[in-house]
């Protein structure tokens, strides 16, 4: 019999709870700006300050976002749901209540498909989606008070809670990403999990493998990037698989991750006291989507990475790593698919694009909407290469001169001299040239050293400055070896 | 005065006067009106100054009313005396050793001693027409959703209306119409037409119609003084067919045909007639049942079986919505804060919340337990009990179940029947000093204005003649849901019955 490691011995169990902040222009419930940065308290009113006699009035992008999240997710978009208040005390939460969904929220039951570090493919469940309002932040570092900043009461979110389908930190890191991902494509969040515009809680407990009980669990936030979801999570697992290991019990808390220390400590013990006494929100009538509005929405939904995956894949004949890689961000999509109407030649695009566009954008830290080279003139610079005017090597040169100068691809090859030299007779003097100054080499590689022919190879580009046709190179050398031999 | 001059001074410049031009009108002090504090007679709010008008003040403003100060209520509209004032108790202009009614005291103290023309006031459980009833004005708690609340501190947001007191039927029906309406800040608003409530004509004309089909109720009353077709002479059936096969006692007389054009079926519920009414209000209330049926009207008592349930019903939900709308009275923003001295004891301190800090624990502690009074602590701890975890169903749930019953009871009678008539409160307004000291004995004089929130439904608070000790009689119609103006009817056609 073999003894199980404690790691094989127990399944983690994980759900996570991810707050996305609506990119709506105003606030959930009144009309102050979202807008970000600004100073301290100056996106601000007597509603989102809780002033007496103040009244919310939903704001109806937020909850086309939601619907669109909830179509993307294959939810059941609820098309009556109900506002509640969950009331507790703190000093950023100005009416001692903040306004959610309970009982019924606007989005369902639904799933999210992730792929797993072996490729293959898990279904997430996605238990629901509900609207509410963020609370302001409270600032403790300066001096003995905290200070108040009401900007961020109000503005939108959307709770989204996975079922405890997530088997590890790497699974959830997936599903994270590619949960900001479709919030990315559908345009209704700008998943900035550094500025808190994403944020991730996650339900961790472990048990015996067949167990199909929850073992005890714990709750651990504060992980603000995708790293840290995976460091923290894995790290409270091993913390719970030592403790029952020990023989000791794990206790129901709230952990906050440290991600400087890459440890997590409690926050605080008694979970059970919080009492939200949830109630409907007598302030708002039940939310009721109209079919059309909702049909109107579904019609309207954008591509998601999954379907351009598949097209990618399937219409343009690219390599799933392509594809993945080309609908990572909305933006590279939007860029590749504007310039692939430009060009029958999708995997030299692809290339180009992978290796030189998203290095470039990378480096700059811009994005590629504002990239200098249109798709338009990459497209170009492709059909440059596939029609054998220039060699990829040169292709590059081409594109860090286009980086800075607004001409056409032909243009710069033409003012710069950069074309290929595919001419067989041209070639030809030069590499009989090159043979004969080099007697040595000939006779090494005629002594069957066939990696010499590199050597030749270098020798033409050098003479060439680059531009020869490797191709017409490589066979006329050939040839040209061949019959020297003989 | 300045007001005035301004508003005189736009008229010669050519401007038509609004329809409110120069009326004289005070704000019961829980409605948010730029230039005055808001106080909702509360400690906690003492020299709050609000940073925006109530929809409603904007409303009679553009309408050339002059606004001339603040009324005087309950603390956040809770009680019915008017006693539960952080700054003192008011006194009924009609008997100065007796409580003028509450929550909005002020208001009706202030129209029945002639201090402004209309008083506006806040009803959640009958906090118009109860002090309308004790001070003898009269006062209209519009169907829920007609006045938008923005601007009204809220007590208990789903039950919460805003009306008009006053000392004529047509100024009440002028401001109602001023005041009403959807607003866009408001989302439970009502959106839809409203029929127009002024001029108010004493009898009805062609603001409503029946709402019953005798096609569908074979067994019931044809009116004989409706005009009955030629070709259907012999449908015309007996007026005393009952409606159930319950019996009612029916007061009916042959109908004056001169005086109306169309005959109001009223329905007297027996539940409100019963055991604690005060027999002078009882018999006053049945003088006026016996004038309508003089003038013609069909008057049938009926039952309203939950009615037994509304006052715990309406204890229930209306103190878990106060318990949330009142959390936001932190000390943290505006309003009164205590001071931290330390002296909290730990229990104290743990039971506020376990990621709080002692000196915020304590800040909170201190700052609610200073500056809310007596009435408003022992409504929020109800309320939050009534939420809590493990009774939410048992109480709340079960509440909300009762309201539907109850508004349920009234669609039924609704169906039949154009009016409820009822007294407005069990007994006369208390001397000083003589007031029930068991919280629950004051809540069980709301027993006959709290369904009428519960429902959502109009009703109008009508002075009907004088006790034997000089103290204000009074009446209460029920309408349905947005038929104020049937309501006002009634009232101006007993306005002008009983001079």
């Amino acid at each position: 019999m073999i003894e199980l490691l404690p790691t094989e011995k127990y399944e983690p169990v994980i759900g996570l709870e991810v707050h996305a902040q609506l990119k709506t222009n105003t606030k959930i419930f009144c009309s102050c700006s979202t807008g970000y940065p600004a100073p301290p308290n100056s996106n601000v009113c007597p509603v989102c300050l809780g002033h007496p006699g103040v009244l919310p009035v939903l704001n109806e992008s937020a909850v086309e976002f939601a619907i669109k999240l909830g179509i993307a997710l294959n939810s059941r978009v609820n098309l009556r749901s109900i506002f509640a208040r969950k009331n507790y005390f703190y000093p950023d939460l100005p009416k001692g209540y903040q306004i959610s969904q309970f009982s019924l929220p606007v989005v369902g039951e639904g799933e999210l498909e992730i792929t797993l570090e072996d490729g293959t493919k898990k279904k997430i469940g996605v238990t629901r989606a509900h609207l509410e309002e963020d609370a302001g932040k409270s600032i403790h570092d300066r001096g003995d008070s905290t200070l108040v900043d009401l900007n961020r009461s109000g503005v939108p979110l959307l709770e989204i809670v996975s079922h405890p389908d997530i088997r590890s930190g790497a699974e959830a890191a997936s599903y994270l990403r590619t949960l900001r991902q479709i919030l990315l494509y559908l345009d209704i969040c700008d998943g900035n999990m550094e500025e808190g515009s994403l944020r991730c809680d996650a339900n961790i407990s472990v048990r015996l493998r067949g167990e199909t009980r929850f073992g005890t669990k714990t709750e651990v936030k504060n992980m603000n990037s995708f790293k840290n979801v995976e460091k923290a999570i894995n790290f409270e697992i091993a913390r719970q698989i030592d403790l029952l290991e020990e023989g000791r019990e794990v206790v129901q808390q709230t952990l906050l991750w440290n991600a400087d220390k890459g440890t997590a400590s409690p926050m605080r013990s008694k979970e059970d006291s919080h009492d939200y006494r949830y109630f409907p929100d007598p302030d708002l009538p039940p939310l009721e989507i109209s079919n059309e509005w909702f049909e109107k929405i579904k019609s309207e939904m954008p591509e998601l990475p999954a379907r351009k995956v598949e097209r990618y894949t399937n219409e343009f004949g690219l390599p799933p790593y392509d594809a993945g890689v080309l609908t990572q961000q909305p933006e590279t999509s939007r860029y590749f698919e504007e310039a692939a109407g430009f060009t029958s030649a999708r995997k030299e695009l692809s290339n180009l694009i992978m290796t030189e566009v998203l290095k470039v954008a990378n480096e700059k830290k811009i994005s590629l909407a504002e990239f200098a080279i249109e798709p338009k003139r990459l497209a170009k610079l492709v059909d440059l290469i596939t029609s054998g005017v220039i060699s990829g090597k040169i292709a590059k040169d081409v594109f860090a001169i286009m980086l800075s100068d607004e001409s056409e691809p032909e243009e710069i090859v033409k003012r710069e001299g950069l074309s290929q030299i595919s001419d067989s007779d041209e070639l030809e003097k030069i590499i009989t040239s090159i043979l004969n100054d080099n007697p040595a080499q000939v006779a090494e590689y005629l002594a069957g050293k066939e990696k010499i022919l590199g050597f030749f190879v270098g020798q033409v580009m050098k003479q060439t400055k680059g531009k020869a046709n490797p191709a017409t190179v490589n066979s006329l050398l050939l040839s040209l070896l061949k019959r020297s031999s003989g | 005065m300045q007001k005035a001059e301004v508003l005189l001074s736009s008229l010669k410049g050519g401007k038509a006067p609004g329809r409110l031009f120069g009326a004289v009108i005070a704000v019961k002090d829980v409605i948010s009106v730029v230039g005055m504090p808001l106080t909702c007679a509360s400690k906690m709010l003492e020299g709050f100054q609000p940073v925006f008008n109530a929809t409603i003040i904007d409303k009679l403003l553009s309408d050339d009313a002059l606004i001339i100060g603040k009324l005087n209520c309950d603390e956040f509209a809770m009680g019915a005396t008017n006693t539960n004032s952080a700054f003192g108790a008011v006194l009924n202009p009609v008997d100065k050793s007796r409580v003028p009614g509450g929550s909005s005291g002020g208001s009706a103290a202030a129209v029945a001693a002639g201090l402004c023309d209309v008083a506006i006031g806040s009803d959640t459980g009958g906090s118009i027409r109860q002090p309308a009833a004790f001070c003898g004005v009269y006062g209209i708690k519009p169907t829920y959703s007609r006045v938008s609340r923005y601007g009204l501190t809220a007590f208990a947001s789903s039950f919460d209306s805003i009306g008009p007191l006053a000392n004529s039927v047509d100024d009440c029906a002028l401001v109602l119409d001023v005041i009403s309406g959807y607003d866009p800040l408001d989302s439970t608003s009502y959106g839809g037409k409203l029929p127009s409530l002024s001029p108010i004509s004493p009898f009805v004309q062609n603001e409503f119609t029946y709402s019953f089909n005798p096609d569908e109720h074979p067994n019931l009353a044809q009116d004989t003084n409706t005009p009955v077709s030629d070709e259907q002479p012999n449908s015309a059936q007996d007026t005393n067919t009952p409606v159930s096969d319950e019996q009612p006692i029916t007061i009916q007389s042959p109908a004056d045909t001169k005086d109306i054009s169309k005959k109001l079926k009223i329905a007297l519920p027996k539940e409100y007639f019963g055991e604690g009414l005060n027999p002078e209000i009882k018999s006053a209330v049945e003088e006026i049942a016996s004038k309508l049926v003089e003038a013609g009207h069909i008057v049938e008592e009926v039952s309203l079986p939950n009615t037994k349930y509304a006052i715990a019903a309406y204890y229930v939900l209306t103190t878990a919505e106060a318990a949330s709308n009142l959390s936001r009275y932190d000390g943290v923003r505006y309003g009164k804060r205590s001071k931290i001295n330390g002296t909290l004891s730990e229990e104290k301190n743990r039971a506020v919340s376990e990621e709080k800090s002692g000196t915020l624990a304590e800040m909170y502690i201190n700052t609610r337990s200073e500056n809310l009074g007596k009435e408003v602590k022992r409504r929020i701890m109800l309320g939050n009990y009534v939420l809590s975890g493990g009774y939410y169903e048992a109480y709340f749930g079960k509440a909300q179940k009762v309201r539907r019953l109850i508004k349920n009871d009234f669609t039924k009678i609704f169906k039949d029947y154009d009016l409820i008539l009822t007294p407005v409160t069990p007994e006369f307004p208390a001397k000083f000093g003589e007031m029930p000291t068991d919280p629950l004995a004051v809540y069980l004089g709301d027993i006959y204005t709290t369904s009428v929130n519960l429902a959502g439904l109009p009703a109008v608070s009508v002075p009907i003649g004088c006790s034997s000790q000089n103290l204000p009689l009074a009446a209460q119609f029920i309408g349905k849901e947005f038929e104020e103006n049937t309501l006002l009817s009634v009232a101006k056609m007993l306005e002008s019955l009983l001079q």
